[in-house]
């Protein structure tokens, strides 16, 4: 049932006539003969009904309300602000669409080019386009960016073996077409990249691409180091950084990288079991390097009255004006996404990003040495929100008591990285509970015990 | 002159950065749950405070509020814009996808733990399926491009596998979105673009002599962006089939089809849809989308991982054995929150609402053509018979009048209309591409003829008054070439540039 979607649903037959038509098939009389079928398909249903069965559906889900949960491994669970969610709910932004017509949208323009400002301050540098669809693919575009920098002299990326699988899997599927080499580079025993494998490995790199923190959750102090081995080699430095460290962390801009991508969404947005997100993607001012830039960027200009205003700018670049020689195939982007995020740290403000820093760095902390008492922390290192734990038992039944005590544990490491034997990823943000823990740390003992 | 009865409005809003004041906080935070010393490595220690905006929560609420009002969207009134389907977004999507099992779920989460969410997806799955008459689904694409590129990713995997190499040519016809030549040049194909024929269709006889051995496949949007059905579908697919490549199906115009005819029946191999175009999920300013991509049997080994399938033992679950798989094109499993939309939306629907949906929309849009045909200055190249959307061409206008299809657009602005896409597709010059979609009314259809013959009529009068619109906006026409010779694309950047005297706004 879609009348009530469908204003001229009982005109139909008045329309008809008044464009001299007889039924509605003859608006598809160019349809070829044989090929119409009907759908096997239930009939609609009333609000009711649908509001009830989705709420069933999605009653059976457990969430992080709940079940304690320990899960990060790059996706966390944040507070997200009430009125971020009302705002991003305001249908003038929510039922807009891409900004084509600059002067009747000037509200999602302004709001998105605050939201390249700011993480233009956060990441320190310069240039942010308006997002990518996520930071894997933020990623990918940023491996294909530098390599057409060196117009195809230099194929080869170069990514820590400590990554999340699914990330790297986009980078591989992504840059596969433009034929690049994906080489990795083994952690040492502080669980940060080695820097000396890196140096073989970075000859003749277009990119080096480094996390802050690391996959295992460790702040390197040392990720400038990787920066320089990267620009001897002449090549590239891309840093992926979880934002929300970087009220503590120094901006990456000021680390060395040349790029940055990272993940937006953990600001202002829910986790959604994965999506909707945004990915970061920020570079240095460097004119031949914004011309490859891939995705959209909104400029400030003025208007006829001679007023400051926003506009999608350097189009030149993207795929409905180049076409197959666009930097990216990217049309539609995550800038709902990117908004709530920028509403959520222009909230938060200075003082609030480095607090919330803070505290997730002492949550972590305190949690670490809350189950480092029961389980082995294989690497010796300060983390935020993600700490690698070790287990003396299949991690599998780990798991299975922990979900028996109404807890969800970790990310298994075991199967994208095997010679960590039994470990698990346990995460901690600003929302994790000292009870939650204390539940944790007992289940963990008597785990613990019976080995 | 009648008034045109619309005025957007004017907040002199500053930039956020402008209305910071020091010491003011806008949250607040959970304290640390134990105050543990702990510091962050000396080499990597912040220095210096980032500079973002210090702002009250009210403030900010104002702030964005206003901003707000200084935008338009399908819920302010009619926006046609070709080819993005901007249908109403149905309030109780949004009310679904608030539900905590959608918000407050982890990705990796145990299966038995989010039966709920993998069975969103996997009904999805079976509606997407049977509307478009393919086998098997992936949900993960972030949008349409993305889903391109996924679709594209799979040709390349399937010729590759049965040792084809050779074929590294995607055929494009001249029409296409702009998204469908970047997706297969990413995917490392070589571009082959097919023209148009005098009905505004594929060309078959150029398209007989572009195929060949080294043909990897046919992009194709059916109807396609004129808005004009490939009558000779059955015939192009055949050509392609038998010149060994695949077809593929850009959904971008599904709403024109919807329960009359299926991709899959029409012999196309590879679909991708936009739930942000054909399932009412909202645009979001710009994203986020959501670009499912379907296949027929022989792909399915091809498909991202994982797939969400369903086991009597196990219920729903994410399935990692796709032996041949491309591997991912997005982190996680896609854009679920907008999944939960299409399905709610596919739910309230139905069989029967599906088809009249796309029955108003050809209506509408074969309405609007009638109505504006004829009218002075717009032109209505090709065949009258249009399916969802309609181009008309301001060539004439421009011609004897020197006003443009820009001008066009920026003066239906004025009267609190929305602009059609502008300049696409390539091959109709100063193109105006009208998609109304079945939400609006006859009035409002009606409303938009009147209007764009207005127009019409001050462009042969008094041209000025279109060549200087908007002025009911917010602010007048954008100078968007100055945007791109001076690029001003951060707070920082202004201030810098203000402090040299290098910008005087």
């Amino acid at each position: 049932m879609a009348r009530h979607y469908i204003p001229n649903h009982p005109h139909i037959e008045e329309m008809l006539k008044d464009i001299e038509l007889s039924s509605i098939d003859d608006l598809f009389s160019d349809v070829p003969e044989g090929v119409t079928s009907e759908l096997n398909l239930p009939d609609g249903m009333s609000e009711f009904e649908v509001f009830m069965d989705m709420n069933r559906t999605l009653s059976t889900n457990r969430t992080a309300l709940d079940m304690p949960s320990f899960l990060g491994a790059g996706t966390y669970f944040h507070h997200v602000p009430a009125h971020v969610k009302h705002l991003i709910e305001r249908s003038e932004f929510l039922t807009s669409y891409t900004p084509y017509q600059p002067e009747i949208s000037q509200g999602i323009l302004q709001a998105l080019f605050e939201y390249q400002s700011m993480m233009a301050e956060l990441v320190g540098l310069p240039i942010v386009n308006s997002s990518m669809y996520d930071w894997g693919t933020a990623l990918a575009e940023a491996a294909l960016m530098v390599a057409r920098l060196f117009r195809g002299r230099r194929k080869k990326i170069v990514v820590p073996r400590h990554m999340n699988p699914d990330r790297r899997r986009v980078l591989e599927t992504y840059t596969r077409g433009a034929g690049l080499e994906i080489v990795e580079v083994p952690w040492s025993g502080d669980g940060t990249m080695d820097v000396e494998k890196l140096k073989e490995a970075a000859e003749g790199a277009a990119g080096v691409y480094a996390e802050v923190p690391n996959f295992f959750g460790i702040l390197n102090g040392s990720i400038r180091d990787i920066g320089e081995v990267a620009h001897d080699a002449g090549a590239y430095f891309i840093v992926g950084v979880d934002p929300t460290v970087l009220g503590i962390v120094e901006a990456p801009g000021n680390l060395g990288a040349d790029v940055v991508v990272g993940e937006a969404s953990y600001f202002g947005n829910p986790m959604n079991f994965g999506g909707p997100r945004a990915g970061i993607f920020a570079i240095k001012d460097d004119r031949k390097m914004l011309r490859q830039m891939p995705g959209r960027i909104i400029g400030m200009t003025k208007d006829s009255e001679g007023r400051r205003t926003f506009v999608m700018t350097l189009q030149t670049r993207e795929q409905h004006i180049r076409r197959a020689k666009a930097t990216s195939n990217i049309c539609s982007n995550e800038a709902l996404v990117a908004i709530a995020a920028a509403i959520h740290v222009a909230s938060l403000g200075p003082r609030g990003i480095r607090e919330l820093g803070e505290v997730i760095l002492k949550n972590t902390e305190y949690f670490k040495r809350r189950v480092g008492d029961v389980v082995e922390v294989p690497f010796r290192a300060v983390n935020f929100k993600d700490v690698p734990l070790r287990f003396g038992v299949p991690y599998a039944e780990v798991h299975e008591r922990l979900l028996n005590r109404g807890m969800h544990g970790g990310y298994y490491l075991g199967h994208a990285f095997p010679e960590l034997g039994e470990t698990a990823m346990f995460a901690v943000t600003e929302t994790t509970r000292r009870e939650w823990v204390d539940k944790l740390v007992e289940a963990l003992r008597e785990v613990a015990l019976r080995d | 002159m009648k008034e045109e009865g619309f005025r957007q409005a004017f907040w002199d809003e500053p930039l956020i950065f402008e209305l910071s004041r020091k010491g003011r906080v806008g949250y607040t935070l959970p304290k640390p749950m134990s105050d543990v010393e702990v510091s962050v490595p000396e080499g990597i220690r912040r220095r210096s405070e980032p500079e973002l905006p210090e702002l009250s929560e009210p403030e900010v609420v104002r702030h964005y509020t206003r901003l707000s009002q200084m935008n338009y969207g399908v819920d302010s009134g009619i926006y046609p814009l070709g080819s993005c389907t901007m249908k109403y977004n149905p309030k109780i999507n949004e009310e679904i996808a608030s539900h905590p099992g959608v918000a407050f779920v982890h990705p990796y989460q145990d299966e038995r733990t989010v039966q709920g969410a993998l069975k969103v997806m996997w009904e999805l799955e079976q509606w997407l399926k049977e509307i478009t008459g393919m086998d098997r689904f992936t949900l993960q694409p972030a949008a349409g491009a993305n889903g391109e590129f996924t679709g594209v990713s799979i040709i390349r995997a399937y010729h590759e596998d049965r040792g084809e190499t050779q074929r590294d040519e995607i055929l494009v016809p001249d029409s296409a979105h702009g998204t469908n030549p970047a997706s297969a040049a990413m995917a490392g194909f070589r571009v082959v673009e097919i023209p148009s024929n005098e009905n505004g269709t594929v060309d078959i006889e150029a398209l007989k002599a572009a195929v060949g051995e080294r043909t990897a496949g046919l992009m194709l949007t059916n109807p396609n962006t004129l808005g004009i059905f490939e009558e000779d579908i059955l015939e192009i697919a055949e050509v392609v089939h038998e010149a060994g490549g695949l077809l593929y199906y850009d959904g971008a115009n599904l709403n024109a089809l919807l329960g009359r005819v299926r991709p899959g029946d029409m012999g196309f191999d590879i679909v991708h849809l936009n739930l942000h175009k054909t399932f009412s999920t909202p645009h979001g300013g710009g994203g986020p989308g959501s670009g499912p991509v379907g296949v027929k049997d022989f792909l399915k080994d091809y498909l991202p991982v994982p797939l969400v399938s369903y086991s009597e033992e196990r219920g729903y679950y994410l399935d990692y054995d796709v032996p041949k798989s491309i591997g991912k094109v997005k982190e996680l499993y896609g854009n679920f929150a907008v999944l939960v939309k299409a399905l709610t939306y596919l739910k309230m629907l139905g069989k029967d609402g599906l088809r009249m949906t796309s029955d108003v929309a050809v209506l509408n849009a074969n309405y609007l053509t009638r109505k504006l045909k004829g009218t002075r200055g717009y032109e209505l190249p090709y065949k009258e018979l249009r399916k969802h959307e309609t181009v008309f061409s301001a060539e004439p206008m421009k011609r004897e009048t020197g006003v443009t299809a820009m001008d066009v657009a920026k003066r239906l602005l004025d009267f609190g209309m929305h602009a059609p896409t502008v300049y696409f597709p390539l091959i109709v010059h100063e193109a105006l591409m009208i998609e109304p979609t079945e939400s609006v009314s006859r009035e409002d259809l009606d409303a938009y003829v009147e209007a764009l013959k207005r127009i019409s009529e001050e462009a042969y009068g008094n041209p000025d008054t279109v060549k200087s619109a908007p002025r009911n906006t917010a602010v007048g026409r954008v100078d968007d070439v100055l945007a791109a010779k001076k690029p001003v694309l951060s707070w920082r950047m202004y201030v810098e540039m203000k402090e040299k005297g290098e910008v005087d706004y």
